[in-house]
C-alpha cells in the first residue's frame, strides 16, 4: 500500500546528484543563441527600426523586427482549447509587436553565434517610437477619452462579469443591519521560479521541435502551431525537468518566437535563455487587484447581504483573460454565504503594465486578502471573536456553487488545530491593552479553493501504463511534474491499485508531445485530482488486462484470481499462483497468444471539490522601525486524504513562504511616469530568504473526499492563500491599525503608525 | 579576449582546460566539464544555484572569473558521490527530509552546506540558516532544507565525539 | 561569459600600477561582485580590466608595532569576520561585514572593493567612518595616506587617480582602544540585501561606566556618501547615560543627515531610521562597554 505513506520523491536522487537534466543542461553543438530587444517605452508604436549596425557585427546570423514577423495573432493562456468561439482565449499577441503596450514589449530579436554578440547586437539596434501617454493604473485606463491599448477594447475593459444571488438592494433595507465598507489592494508580484524561462528550438524532418521549461507542453504545441500558422502536428514539444513554475509557466511564453527564430535560420538550433531581469517583466506577473466590499451584518455577526466590486490590472496582453478576476469574484460568494443576498462585479482592465497571468492560486490569494481583512474589521467593530464570526458564516458541507461542491468539510477541524497550536484564547487575553514600541498580536484567516477548472473549462487527462517483462511498469502522464511532487503521487497511485512495490513503478518524467498522451498540464491544483483519476483508471485497466492474461496462462476460469502483492493469487484462498513477472513474460513471449499488456486511458473529469484551510499567526511589531517578526505560523489544510504526508507538508511550507513574501515584502515596483521596472532582479525584489522565514508548521484535517481518486482534493496552490491576511489581522490585533494594502513594507507600516499616533 | 589554459583540480581530478578568459567558472564547469549540477538562476550572484566550493569555501561560480581558479581545488555535487555510486550523507538527507522539490536550487544548497558540515565547530540552527542564506528556494520555504542540514551536522558532530 | 574587452591578471601591486598606467581606461577588479554584475547588466560591457584578485600581499590583517591595525584591502568579508585581531580589537568591523549579502558574497567580496565603488550603502563604510580609518593609496610614483572621509568624492566616485591602487586600510590605536561599537544594518531582508540605512556607533565610557567619554556616529545611506554626525557626537560627550542623552543624539543627528527619496525608501522613512537606529546602536555599544541602560 502506497497511498498515505511518505514515499520518497521518485526524482529526488536525480536531483540531489545533479543528474536531473533541465532545459539548459542539454548540450547542443553549435546552437545559435537569441536575444530579444524590449521596448523602452510603455505605450506607443514602433515607427522604424534601424538594424544596419547590428547586422554588421561579426557573429550575427539574423536580426528580425516587428515589421518582419507573420501577421498572425495568437493566444498564450494555458487553457484547454475551446471549440466554442465565444470561449476562446483572446488572440492578441504577435511574435514581435509594432504596437508597444508595456515597457519591455518585444520589438526585435537577434540570432547570433554566441551570447555576447547577441547582446551587443541588441544594443546596436535603433528604434524610433511614436510615444503615447503610458496608462499605468486601473484608474487611468478607465478615464474618458483615453486611447485604447487594444482597438478591440475601446474602454480598456477586457471583460466585466457580474452575479447577484437574492435581491441585494431589497436585502439591505432590513432594519437593524450594520453596514461595513472597505477598500483593499494587492500588488503585482512575481513567481520567482529559480529556473528562468528558457527554451531551444530546431527543425527535424520538416517539423519544429521546441524543448522548453513549461507546465503545459501540449498547449505550447498548439500555440506554436497557431502562432506560426502551421499544422499542430508539425510541432513537437518536449518538457524536461523544470525548475519551478507556480503558474508562471502556465502560459506560452517565448516558445513561438523561439520556433520562429529557428525557422528563419533554416531550422538550425536556436537557444533562447530569458535573463532574470527580463524574466521579471516580460513573462507574466500576478494580477494586482483592487476591491471594494460592502457588507450588511446583524449585530450577532451574521452576514445578510454583501457586495463586491473587483478590478484586476491585466497589464498589456490578455494572457489568461478575465478568468483570474472572475474566479476571485466567485470566491467571494463561496467561502461565506450571506443569509439573503450576494452581489459581485468583476472587471479586468488593460493597462501598460507587464502582462498578468496565472500565479499560484489564481486570484484567490488576492480576494482572500480582501475578504479576510474585511471580516476582521467587522469582528472588531462588533466585538466578536474573529473565529466565531467566521464559523457563523462560512461554507457548510454540501454547499454547491457553479458546479463546485463541498464534498467534505474539515474547516472546523482546521480551525481547532490552528487555534491550539497558536494558543489563541490565551494570546487574545495576553495581547490586550499593550503599550510601548514592541507589540504582539495574533491573527487568522480561512479560505476555500476549487480543485481544477470544471465546469468552466474542459478537464481531461490521460495516462498510459506499459507492463515490462519483470513485472514493473512504465507510467506516462500527460500531466507535468514541476516540482510539486506529481510524479511521486502518480507512482503511489499506480502502485496502490496494482499492489506492486513503488520501485516497480517507473515514471516517465519528461513529457514529449510526440509520445506522451494528452493532458492540459500542471495548473489549478488539478494533477492529483483530475490526472490522478486517469492514473487510477489506467492502473485498474492494466490490472484487468494482467488478470485476463493470467487466466489464460493458468487455464483458469474467469473471476477467481486477483493481483496482490506482486503476484497472482487465488481470490478465495489467497494462495499464490504465480508471480506478476511470470505473467508478464508469458504475455510477451508465449507463441500462442502474445499480448503487449498496457493501458491507455483518458479521464474526463466532471466534478470539482472545494479544498479548505486556515492560517494562524503570532507576530511581534516593532513600531518605530516598521518591522514585523513572525513568531509562529501554522497552516492547516483540508485537502481530503493526504496522499503523501511529508511531501504534502513540504508543499504547504513553500506556499506559506510565498504568502509571507506577499504579506511583508514582495512587490514589483515601476517608475510612476514611464512604467519602467525598478526592482526586476532577485536582490531588489524581496522574496524571503531562509533568514526571513520562521518555522513553518503544516498540519492537516482528517477528511476524505468521495469525488477524488483516493479521497484527495486540491493542495498544490492553497497553502499560498491565507498567510498574508492572517498577518494583516495580527497587526490589527497588535496595534489596532488596519492595513488594507499589501505588502506591509516597513515604510508603509511606519507611515501608518505615525498617522495613527503610535 | 584570449584563449588561455586553466589548470585546476575539479572533484579531485587535475584538469587542464582551454578556456576563454571572459568565462565565468560556472561557464567552464557547465559547458566544458558538463557538470550540470551547477545551475544558472540569475548570473549575478543573487540566487546561489551555481554555488561550488573553491578551496573548501562556497562561491557563486557565476560571478567568479574562471581565470581566478588557476591552481585551485573546485568541488561540485558530482564530486560527492563515491566510486561505487554511494551518495553522501547530505544528499541522502535532502531526499529523506523531503527537502527537494523542483530541484533547481538543490545542488547549490548542498554545496553551501558543505563548509558547515566539514567544520569542526558546532552550529546552532540560526547559524546554519545564516550560512545557507545566499541561496534562494521558492518551493520549500527552506523548512526541510534547514532540517536536512541540521540533521547531518548533528550526526557528523556526534560521530566525531 | 562576460563582455570584457581584455583582462590582465596582475601579479603584484607594482605590476597592477604599471598596467593601469598603460591602459588609463582599465578598471580594477578585485572580488568582482560589483564589476562583473555591472558588466552583466551592460553598464560596463566591453570594458578593460586589471585583476588584482591574485595579489596575496594585499590580503590579511596585521598589528603594527605602534598598535595600529592594518587591513589588506583584498581581505574578504568572511576572512575579516574570522580574523583574530579583528575579533579581539575591532569586533564591530567584523560584525558589520558579516551582514553583507550572503555567505558566497562574503567569501568573494573584499573590504577594499566595498569602499572603492563609492556606494553609500556599503556595509563596511559607516563602520570604517566611525573608526576614522586611514587609507594607504599607492601610485606610480609614491604612496599617500588619507582619511576615509576624504576618499569619497561623491556617489560612485572615490579619490583613486589613474594608476593608483588602494593598498591598506589602517585603524589607528586611538580609534579602537577602549572603544566598543555596534552596527545596525536596516534592510528589507535579513540576508541578501543592501542597507536602507546603516548605522554604526562606537563609544568610550568613563571609569564609572555611566558617562559618554567619546562617541563616533556614522551612517550609510543617510546622504550621498557615508557620513559622520560630528555635532550629534559632541552634544552627548560628557553626558550621563540617560533617555535624554539618547534623544539628544537622535534629534541632532537628524539635523546633520541628508537622506533622499528613492524608489527604495522615502526621505521621511530614512529620517525615522536615522533617529531610531543611532539610539539602538549606541545602547548596544554602551552595553558592550559595560555600561548600564536605564539605571
Amino acid at each position: 500500500m502506497s497511498i498515505g505513506k511518505s514515499i520518497k520523491r521518485v526524482d529526488a536522487f536525480e536531483k540531489v546528484t545533479g543528474r536531473a537534466k533541465y532545459t539548459n543542461d542539454y548540450q547542443i553543438n553549435n546552437a545559435y543563441v537569441a536575444r530579444i530587444l524590449h521596448s523602452t517605452i510603455a505605450n506607443g508604436i514602433v515607427k522604424s527600426i534601424d538594424i544596419s549596425e547590428a547586422v554588421k557585427l561579426e557573429g550575427v546570423v539574423k536580426v528580425v523586427t516587428c515589421f518582419d514577423v507573420p501577421d498572425i495573432t495568437f493566444p498564450t493562456a494555458g487553457h484547454p482549447f475551446s471549440l466554442d468561439p465565444k470561449h476562446m482565449d483572446i488572440a492578441d499577441r504577435k511574435l514581435l509587436n509594432q504596437r508597444v503596450r508595456y515597457y519591455g514589449d518585444d520589438v526585435a530579436a537577434v540570432v547570433a553565434k554566441d551570447e555576447i554578440t547577441a547582446a551587443r547586437a541588441v544594443n546596436l539596434i535603433k528604434v524610433e517610437y511614436e510615444e503615447y501617454e503610458p496608462i499605468l493604473s486601473i484608474e487611468d485606463a478607465l478615464k474618458e477619452g483615453v486611447k485604447p491599448i487594444h482597438d478591440d477594447y475601446p474602454d480598456n475593459i477586457l471583460a466585466h462579469s457580474s452575479y447577484e444571488i437574492g435581491d441585494y438592494e431589497n436585502a439591505i433595507k432590513e432594519e437593524g443591519l450594520i453596514a461595513f465598507e472597505g477598500e483593499y489592494e494587492t500588488p503585482t508580484v512575481k513567481h520567482c521560479y529559480i529556473e528562468s524561462a528558457v527554451s531551444y528550438a530546431y527543425e527535424e524532418k520538416g517539423r519544429t521541435v521546441v524543448v522548453t521549461s513549461t507546465q503545459i507542453p501540449h498547449i505550447v504545441r498548439r500555440v506554436v502551431g497557431q502562432a506560426l500558422g502551421i499544422g499542430w502536428g508539425k510541432v513537437r514539444v518536449i518538457k524536461p525537468y523544470i525548475g519551478g513554475g507556480f503558474g508562471g509557466k502556465q502560459d506560452v511564453l517565448y516558445e513561438p518566437l523561439n520556433a520562429y527564430l529557428s525557422k528563419i535560420v533554416g531550422g538550425r538550433c536556436v537557444k533562447l535563455n530569458i535573463p532574470r531581469e527580463e524574466n521579471f517583466v516580460s513573462t507574466r506577473v500576478r494580477t494586482a487587484m483592487k476591491f471594494k466590499i460592502k457588507s450588511y451584518v446583524r449585530p450577532d455577526g451574521r452576514f445578510v447581504a454583501r457586495k463586491i466590486e473587483l478590478y484586476g490590472n491585466k497589464g498589456a496582453y490578455a494572457s489568461h483573460g478575465h478568468s483570474m478576476v472572475a474566479k476571485a469574484c466567485n470566491a467571494f460568494k463561496q467561502i461565506y454565504q450571506d443569509e439573503i443576498a450576494t452581489k459581485g462585479d468583476a472587471y479586468t482592465i488593460f493597462t501598460n503594465m507587464p502582462t498578468s497571468g496565472a500565479m499560484r492560486a489564481y486570484g484567490i490569494p488576492q480576494i482572500t486578502f480582501a475578504v479576510e481583512s474585511h471580516v476582521d474589521e467587522i469582528a472588531k467593530a462588533l466585538k466578536l471573536d474573529p473565529i466565531e464570526i467566521r464559523k457563523l458564516n462560512m461554507m457548510k458541507l454540501g454547499f454547491v456553487d457553479n458546479g463546485i461542491k463541498c464534498y467534505c468539510n474539515g474547516l472546523e477541524e482546521c480551525i481547532e488545530k490552528g487555534k491550539k497550536y497558536i494558543d489563541w484564547d490565551n494570546k487574545i487575553i495576553e495581547y490586550k491593552n499593550q503599550t510601548g514600541p514592541i507589540r504582539k498580536g495574533v491573527g487568522m484567516a480561512i479560505f476555500s479553493y476549487a480543485t481544477g477548472v470544471y465546469p468552466i473549462s474542459l478537464e481531461t487527462a490521460s495516462c498510459r501504463i506499459i507492463l515490462n517483462q519483470d513485472g514493473s511498469v512504465q507510467v506516462q502522464m500527460g500531466a507535468t511534474e514541476i516540482g510539486q511532487g506529481a510524479d511521486t503521487v502518480f507512482a503511489q497511485m499506480v502502485s496502490e491499485v496494482l499492489d506492486i512495490p513503488i520501485e516497480n513503478v517507473h515514471m516517465v518524467s519528461t513529457q514529449d508531445t510526440d509520445i506522451t498522451p494528452y493532458d492540459s498540464g500542471a495548473y489549478a491544483s488539478r494533477q492529483s485530482y483530475v490526472s490522478g483519476m486517469a492514473a487510477k483508471k489506467a492502473a485498474l485497466k492494466l490490472k484487468e488486462e494482467i488478470i485476463a492474461h493470467a487466466n489464460f496462462m493458468l487455464k483458469l476460469p474467469l473471476g477467481n484470481i486477483d493481483l496482490e502483492r506482486n503476484c497472482i493469487v487465488n481470490k478465495k484462498t489467497g494462495e499464490v499462483l504465480c508471480s506478476l513477472e511470470e505473467v508478464a513474460m508469458h504475455a510477451l513471449y508465449n507463441k500462442e497468444k502474445s499480448v503487449h499488456i498496457r493501458a491507455d486511458i483518458t479521464n474526463q473529469c466532471k466534478s470539482n471539490s472545494f479544498s479548505l484551510g486556515v492560517c494562524f499567526v503570532d507576530i511581534e511589531v516593532d513600531i518605530p522601525l516598521g518591522k514585523i517578526k513572525v513568531n509562529k505560523v501554522i497552516n492547516v489544510h483540508d485537502c481530503g486524504k493526504v496522499l503523501n504526508p511529508e511531501l504534502a507538508a513540504a508543499q504547504v511550507h513553500g506556499g506559506m513562504s510565498m504568502s509571507l513574501g506577499f504579506a511583508l515584502s514582495e512587490h514589483l515596483i515601476f517608475d510612476k511616469k514611464t512604467g519602467r521596472p525598478l526592482n526586476n532582479n532577485l536582490l531588489d525584489y524581496k522574496l524571503p530568504t531562509v533568514m526571513d522565514t520562521p518555522h513553518l508548521e503544516a498540519q492537516f484535517a482528517d477528511t476524505y473526499d468521495i469525488s477524488g481518486p483516493f479521497g484527495n482534493k486540491a493542495l498544490g496552490e492553497p497553502p499560498t492563500i491565507p498567510v498574508a491576511p492572517a498577518i494583516r489581522n495580527a497587526i490589527l490585533n497588535a496595534t489596532g491599525v488596519s492595513f488594507n494594502t499589501a505588502p506591509f513594507t516597513p515604510q508603509r507600516l511606519v507611515e501608518k503608525f505615525k498617522e495613527n499616533n503610535l | 579576449m584570449a584563449k588561455v589554459v586553466l589548470s585546476c583540480t575539479v572533484n579531485s581530478e587535475p584538469q587542464q582546460i582551454i578556456i576563454d578568459d571572459r568565462d565565468s567558472l560556472a561557464d567552464v564547469l557547465r559547458d566544458k566539464l558538463h557538470l550540470t549540477s551547477v545551475k544558472k538562476g540569475c548570473e549575478v550572484g543573487e540566487c546561489g544555484a551555481c554555488t561550488v566550493l573553491i578551496n573548501d569555501e562556497a562561491f557563486d561560480s557565476c560571478i567568479y572569473l574562471a581565470i581566478w581558479a588557476e591552481g585551485k581545488e573546485i568541488r561540485t555535487v558530482e564530486g560527492l558521490m563515491d566510486a561505487d555510486g554511494e551518495i553522501s550523507d547530505i544528499q541522502q538527507a535532502f531526499i529523506d527530509e523531503a527537502a527537494v522539490q523542483c530541484g533547481f536550487c538543490t545542488c547549490g544548497f548542498i554545496m553551501s552546506s558543505m563548509p558547515i558540515l566539514e567544520s569542526d565547530e558546532e552550529y546552532t540552527r540560526d547559524e546554519i540558516r545564516k550560512q545557507i542564506a545566499g541561496n534562494f528556494c521558492r518551493c520549500t520555504g527552506y523548512e526541510n532544507i534547514a532540517n536536512a542540514v541540521e540533521k547531518v551536522k548533528e550526526d557528523r558532530m556526534n560521530n566525531k565525539k | 561569459m562576460y563582455d570584457i574587452k581584455k583582462i590582465y591578471k596582475a601579479t603584484s601591486v607594482q605590476d597592477a600600477i604599471k598596467h593601469l598606467v598603460d591602459d588609463p581606461n582599465a578598471l580594477i577588479i578585485a572580488g568582482g561582485s560589483d564589476i562583473l554584475i555591472k558588466i552583466h547588466k551592460g553598464k560596463l560591457a566591453g570594458c578593460s580590466l586589471v585583476s588584482i584578485h591574485d595579489i596575496d600581499e594585499l590580503r590579511g590583517v596585521s598589528m603594527q608595532d605602534n598598535g595600529d591595525i592594518k587591513i589588506g584591502p583584498l581581505t574578504s568579508f568572511s576572512n575579516l569576520s574570522k580574523d583574530h585581531i579583528i575579533k579581539r580589537y575591532i569586533p564591530v568591523l567584523g560584525e558589520a561585514v558579516d551582514q553583507v549579502g550572503g555567505p558566497q558574497i562574503r567569501n568573494i567580496g573584499t573590504i577594499g572593493g566595498n569602499i572603492s565603488n563609492g556606494v553609500t550603502s556599503a556595509d563596511s563604510a559607516s563602520t570604517l567612518f566611525a573608526l576614522n580609518a586611514m587609507l594607504e593609496i599607492t601610485g606610480p610614483n609614491n604612496s599617500r595616506i588619507i582619511p576615509i572621509s576624504e576618499y569619497y568624492l561623491g556617489p560612485g566616485k572615490v579619490d583613486l587617480k589613474n594608476g593608483e591602487v588602494l593598498t591598506a586600510i589602517i585603524i589607528t590605536k586611538e580609534n579602537y582602544e577602549d572603544f566598543t561599537g555596534h552596527y545596525i544594518k536596516y534592510a528589507m531582508r535579513e540576508a541578501m540585501d543592501i542597507a536602507t540605512l546603516g548605522c554604526c556607533v562606537t563609544c568610550k565610557l568613563n571609569d564609572q561606566k555611566d558617562t559618554i567619554k567619546d562617541v563616533h556616529l556614522a551612517y550609510g545611506v543617510a546622504g550621498p556618501i557615508p557620513m559622520r554626525c560630528p555635532r550629534a557626537e559632541k552634544s552627548i560627550i560628557g553626558m550621563k547615560i540617560s533617555d535624554e542623552m539618547f534623544n539628544t543624539l537622535g534629534k541632532i543627528a537628524l539635523t546633520e543627515v541628508k537622506p533622499r527619496t528613492s524608489w527604495r525608501a522615502s526621505k521621511e522613512f530614512r529620517l525615522q531610521l536615522v533617529e531610531e537606529l543611532c539610539k539602538r546602536s549606541l545602547k548596544e555599544a554602551i552595553k558592550k562597554s559595560g555600561g548600564v541602560i536605564n539605571g
